[in-house]
């Protein structure tokens, strides 16, 4: 439903400011992940490094964030969808930069893995950075466009990845079982799966927010009990 | 307690002359609570105040159609004692009025119209019970004799709280108390109201949407003579239900 303007034009000013920088964040997050995999996959150590670098400016960005939203709730002292909406900024800007910083783990772990042989041809690992990219990126979408329903989908499909991470975890058990040469690899690269199950998750929690912000209903805690 | 209702509103109609400044209105109106009432001007907010103690009779040509009730009893009926009404269901002013005589004859007066007092000593002591309550005492017991209109404003709008307490109502009504006040004097105003319910209903019109949001357990919210929604402030102020009051609360006038 669009939005009709504020009559105060620069309080919609500071509003949209702080949702483009949201969306500039999470853009630079998301781009981070699939880089991360990248290299990985395609042996590239300098693309890792990139990564790594690039998670500074990510930093910059989420208190640059932070400071606007204080900023608002200071001056403005806004109620309803806005209050909801600050209070969304608030909570996902820090999902978003732990996306960040895990896409840095999964880079340090790709950088390791690069310097020895390679264990098995990454199949399901990609398959699983997909599947984490692909709701990643519709929990942002959702917060884009304010899509409680794209949001309700995001949530269920967590259980993909949380459902694939299982499969990669059991997979590399039997390299591991068959020969205990390959374990230092193998639990590396089960820390990338379980990093990417964590994309995942910090995915639904930005999807949680957005129907928050939409409807302005707390589904946090009906959503944990319905997972189990 | 949890559903009592003190002052019930059903499909309140309001005109002036041929206008019409309330439609339909229906309110519940609970005991021990601070009900606020929001609104850009002339949506009808102080029309529905007003007709709350019969404030309108006075208006050649108004009139209202529909009900309002006091603990059950029409307010409107023939045989309402309109003056026992009032003395019930009290106001309060944006421009603070205190009569031109002393902080303790403003405080008393109501009480000697009413024979509420036998003795002078009874009458010192509503006169202390009320100013304590409505927290003014302190500053002005070693003055109760000057006039009232050597107080500040703020203190002003105090006196006319503690002369609205001292004749015992159960009601309060207020029409923007705390408009023309300075912020200190305003935080004051609001902590009273906090404490005030305790003992009595109040029901407050106010053009700031933030004294609404701190002082009130409900708020109704008026357009154009319409109740648009009427819910839990803790509610209205973070997921209102209505699109309208949603723009309005959020500064989107347009």
């Amino acid at each position: 439903m669009p939005d009709r303007e504020h009559t105060s034009k620069h309080y919609e000013q500071q509003l949209r400011e702080l949702k483009d920088k949201l969306l500039l964040m999470s853009h630079q997050a998301e781009q981070m992940i699939s880089d991360a995999i990248r290299a990985l996959v395609e042996r590239k150590p300098s693309l890792a490094e990139e990564v790594i670098q690039r998670d500074d400016e990510l930093d910059k960005l989420e208190i640059a964030i932070d400071n606007t939203c204080y900023e608002v709730l200071a001056l403005e002292q806004p109620v309803a969808r806005d209050l909801r909406f600050i209070a969304t900024a608030l909570k996902i800007v820090k999902d978003i930069e732990r996306i960040g910083d895990i896409a840095v783990n999964i880079a340090e772990r790709g950088l390791e893995l690069i310097q020895e042989p390679e264990l098995k041809r990454l199949v399901d690992l990609p398959i699983m950075a997909d599947a984490a990219q692909k709701i990643l990126k519709e929990s942002l979408d959702a917060f884009v466009n304010s899509d409680a329903d794209l949001a309700e989908k995001v949530i269920t499909n967590d259980n993909i990845v949380d459902d694939l991470y299982e499969q990669i975890f059991r997979e590399l058990l039997t390299y591991m079982l068959e020969d205990p040469r390959a374990i230092s690899r193998a639990i590396k690269l089960i820390f990338i799966a379980k990093h990417l199950e964590r994309v995942g998750d910090h995915s639904a929690n930005i999807a949680e927010m957005v129907i928050f912000l939409v409807r302005g209903q707390d589904i946090r805690h009906a959503t944990r009990l319905d997972r189990r | 307690m949890a559903d009592s209702v003190k002052i019930d509103v059903s499909h309140a109609n309001f005109f002036y002359g041929n206008n019409q400044a309330l439609y339909d209105v229906s309110m519940r109106i609970r005991p021990q609570f601070v009900t606020a009432l929001i609104g850009p001007s002339g949506c009808g907010k102080s029309t529905f105040l007003r007709s709350l103690n019969r404030m309108n009779d006075l208006i050649p040509n108004a009139r209202l159609q529909g009900k309002v009730q006091l603990d059950g009893a029409d307010i409107y009926s023939d045989n309402m004692d309109v003056i026992d009404l009032r003395r019930r269901v009290g106001m309060i002013f944006q421009r603070s009025n205190p009569f031109p005589m002393s902080i303790y004859d403003n405080v008393a007066y109501g009480v000697r119209v009413n024979g509420l007092a036998k003795k002078r000593v009874q009458l010192d002591q509503i006169v202390e019970k009320t100013l304590t309550a409505a927290a003014l005492w302190e500053e002005v017991k070693d003055r109760l004799h000057r006039s009232a209109m050597s107080l500040s404003g703020g203190q002003q709008q105090r006196l006319c709280i503690a002369r609205a307490l001292a004749v015992e109502p159960e009601v309060i009504l207020m029409d923007e108390p705390a408009s023309a006040l300075d912020p200190i004097s305003t935080a004051k105003i609001e902590e009273l109201i906090y404490n005030l319910k305790q003992n009595y209903t109040i029901i407050v019109v106010t053009h700031n949407m933030q004294q609404a949001a701190r002082i009130s357990d409900e708020t109704g919210f008026f357009l154009t003579g319409r109740l648009v929604e009427f819910s839990e402030t803790k509610k209205l102020f973070t997921a209102p239900a209505k699109r309208e009051t949603e723009d309005y609360i959020t500064g989107r006038f347009g």
